[in-house]
């Protein structure tokens, strides 16, 4: 049951990754890598399961936190950017010259 | 068929649905609502591996707060900005859908047809009590073991906070004040 559990975060993960090189939304990237972030907790917990331990759990409970403060700081910056910008395409901010 | 494979066939199929759905749809607020069925969906997923506490912030957390500031940002950014769809690389999707397929690919290759074993002392049915991840066996163990990582995650958050006030206050050659 286990690599059942592993490849469907796999294939969560590729689609994440998938999203990251595809999109330009800048808002929509970042949902990518949160659906990569998932996919990695559900490795984590799939993992500590089959390992017995409560481990996994408390990896995903830290990258959990991780991730809420990640939003926090990487929403505010796209927001910083679109006041001056007018654009949430990351197509259009590929020059770093504010 | 047990109950847990039947919700595993359930759930991940939602999971990866809703992740589709974040990467296909034209729509942002579209791409949010299919992260959030996503997100619901590995909640599920986590009770039938009896991971109750992760499964709890999970929903609170993920499903609850981060979407609700991503669909507050969509919302405030506007969601009518149509994406350009012209590609800039050439054939940039299709390559990039047969990288993301061949590495799903070779997952299933090596899992299925291989007997490969993702987590090497893995072996038959996980004792329940072991794993059982209720709210008092994370307390215990994070306030015990993993005491001084969660210290570390209260500055984090801090900062965090920190910087994404100073983000919204300071504007450039001048500040709100004025």
């Amino acid at each position: 049951m286990t690599d059942w559990y592993m490849l469907l975060a796999a294939a969560l993960f590729a689609i994440g990754a998938m999203g990251i090189l595809v999109r330009r939304n800048a808002l929509v990237m970042f949902m990518c890598v949160e659906l990569m972030l998932n996919a990695v907790n559900l490795t984590l917990v799939s993992a500590g399961r089959a390992l017995e331990t409560l481990d996994g759990q408390l990896a995903t409970f830290f990258v959990l936190v991780v991730a809420a403060a990640e939003v926090v700081i990487g929403l505010a910056i796209i927001v910083a950017i679109f006041r001056y910008r007018e654009t949430a395409s990351v197509d259009e901010l590929s020059e770093l010259k504010g | 068929m047990t109950a847990e494979v039947v919700i595993f066939v359930l759930m991940g199929l939602t999971a990866l649905g809703g992740a589709i759905t974040v990467v296909m749809a034209r729509n942002p607020v579209y791409s949010g609502l299919g992260l959030l069925g996503t997100m619901l969906s590995l909640a599920v997923i986590y009770v039938s591996q009896l991971a109750h506490f992760v499964a709890a912030i999970q929903v609170i957390v993920y499903a609850g707060a981060v979407m609700t500031l991503f669909l507050f940002v969509i919302m405030m950014i506007g969601v009518d900005v149509a994406e350009d769809t012209s590609e800039n690389l050439p054939r940039q999707r299709v390559v990039v859908g047969v990288l993301a397929a061949a590495t799903v690919g070779f997952a299933i290759y090596l899992g299925v047809s291989h007997g490969f074993a993702w987590v090497p002392a893995a072996s038959g049915d996980p004792a329940a009590e072991a794993t059982n991840g209720t709210v008092q066996a994370i307390g215990e163990e994070l306030f015990r073991t993993w005491v001084l990582a969660f210290e570390v995650t209260a500055l984090l958050l801090t900062v965090a906070a920190a910087g994404a006030i100073a983000l919204a206050y300071f504007r450039r050659g001048r500040t709100v004040r004025e």
